[in-house]
């Protein structure tokens, strides 16, 4: 530490110190606090350019995606309408398995290294921090729900880039990203919460992860509008309701 | 709407954890532009009254007001006046600290064409210009601890609330932190700084309190406390052992 490359800090000009003086003569003035949408897009964006810069999570979830989907390739040797029956369950697992794996982390990361008081202090609506922590966390899990897409194709030979499919895929990351974020902020504090956080969260998306492998089974056996729609409906009720959920609640999980 | 005064005034705060009391009806006042030094033992309760004043935490009750806004109901106005320096850094090692800086600007509403400039200006501030696009999880200790500086005095905060800001710096670096303090409260800053060097808090500051058991137990200006006597005042007053 003494070897320290810039050994002396800046000494305070003149110009830096009447800069600094407008604080205590401005200070009857109300500061503006920062706008939800700005501060959704910091916390976005920062998460983004960590990941790309540390490549943490992405590559472990990716290599997890990559196993699991040869565990499931070589053990289940199927036909093509077994195939196309188990695909959907195949995806759903994989989806949800490999974004836990993202979940227990962001928020756990944040924690660790007492950077996540430095985003609680910020002048920023608190839902604003989840949301923008829901979006990177959705970013994530939908690449891994990319090249899940990919990866079933090549393996299972099932055409899965369909667009109706892809439709339900991201309204069920939604979701299970929503409930996900405000579930690992309130596990963030526990001891065990690499453990706990999918003890509690699977309970919480089931109706997500039953909704969305029934829609997806239906589109892959081409069967009519009746058998997915109603499923799609239920997906988007449950992604509005863990919206709301996050943005009421929050504020509250986090604070002490 | 309240009239920010840029004071700190707590009336019988108390913090209960489970059944455990860490501050029970803790009263303090910090006018404008006055460097309190807030000394006590572990466990006396400062991080807690500073994580309240930060509206990290919720008090259990009393009242709280910072520059005319009170907390917990006016938290966003309040944090919006801080600047919170901690024994942790606060920062994204993976991020560099341009990068680190730019995105607490967007965060404390830094108008967009003032950004650049001031993230150039609190690094020379610091002196860490010539390291801005180097990643902070290669900045030593003391170097990091500097950062944490820069992005508490980005938005220009009226309160500084510094919590054991010396931890884990080595004898350079402290002295270097020294220097910054002295700088930063500069312009007419309240700063609150935490410590467990009595002599270094005393120098620092203009006045001094000392915690004990949940409460302000001894609070004086620093020319009426004598820094060679101030060990044994502090051993009486809390009924710990110190040899600062």
């Amino acid at each position: 530490m003494s070897a320290n490359p810039e050994p002396t800090t800046h000494p305070v000009s003149a110009a830096e110190g009447a800069a600094a003086r407008p604080a205590a003569q401005t200070a009857r003035k109300r500061r503006p606090l920062t706008p939800f949408w700005r501060a959704v897009g910091a916390v976005a964006w920062k998460d983004l350019r960590a990941e790309i810069r540390s490549r943490e999570l992405i590559n472990s979830m990716v290599l997890f995606t990559f196993m699991t989907v040869m565990v499931f390739s070589l053990a289940l040797e199927l036909d093509k309408e077994a195939r196309q029956t188990t695909v959907a369950g195949v995806l759903w697992v994989t989806i949800v398995f490999a974004g836990l794996i993202g979940l227990s982390r962001s928020l756990a990361a944040e924690k660790d290294r007492g950077s996540l008081d430095a985003l609680l202090l910020a002048p920023v609506d608190r839902s604003a921090l989840f949301f923008g922590k829901m979006l990177s966390n959705l970013l994530f899990v939908l690449v891994i729900a990319l090249v899940l897409l990919a990866l079933l194709t090549v393996l299972f030979n099932v055409t899965l880039l369909k667009p109706l499919l892809i439709v339900v895929v991201v309204l069920g990351t939604i979701g299970f990203t929503t409930a996900g974020t405000l579930l690992s902020s309130m596990s963030v504090h526990a001891r065990a919460r690499e453990a706990m956080l999918p003890i509690i969260l699977m309970p919480v998306v089931l109706p997500v992860l039953i909704s969305a492998v029934r829609a997806s089974t239906a589109i892959l056996e081409g069967l009519p509008r009746d058998d997915w729609f109603p499923w799609i409906q239920l997906l988007v009720v449950a992604d509005v309701i863990f919206l709301a959920a996050g943005y009421g609640l929050f504020d509250y999980v986090v604070e002490e | 709407m309240p009239a920010p005064d840029r004071t700190i005034e707590v009336r019988a705060l108390t913090k209960t954890f489970g059944l455990n009391p860490v501050l029970r009806g803790l009263d303090l006042d910090v006018p404008r532009g006055e460097f309190l030094t807030l000394l006590g033992p572990n466990g006396s309760g400062k991080t807690t009254l500073l994580r309240i004043l930060g509206a990290l935490a919720r008090p259990t009750s009393g009242t709280v007001r910072i520059g005319g806004w009170e907390l917990p109901g006016e938290a966003e106005f309040v944090r919006a006046q801080l600047g919170v320096v901690s024994h942790l850094p606060l920062l994204y090692d993976t991020l560099t600290a341009e990068e680190n800086l730019l995105f607490f600007a967007r965060m404390y509403n830094v108008p967009r064409e003032m950004r650049r400039d001031r993230v150039e200006t609190v690094l020379r501030r610091v002196g860490l210009a010539r390291r801005a696009r180097d990643v902070v999880a290669t900045y030593s200790r003391g170097m990091q601890q500097r950062l944490a500086i820069a992005r508490a005095i980005l938005h220009d905060p009226a309160v500084l609330l510094l919590d054991e800001p010396y931890t884990g710096l080595d004898q350079d670096a402290a002295a270097l932190l020294d220097e910054l303090l002295r700088e930063v409260a500069i312009g007419g800053r309240t700063v609150i700084m935490t410590t467990h060097d009595l002599r270094r808090g005393h120098a620092l500051a203009d006045r001094i309190a000392i915690l004990s058991r949940g409460k302000i137990a001894f609070d004086a200006p620093c020319r009426e406390v004598d820094p060679d006597a101030l060990p044994a005042l502090y051993a009486d007053t809390t009924g710990a052992a110190t040899t600062r």
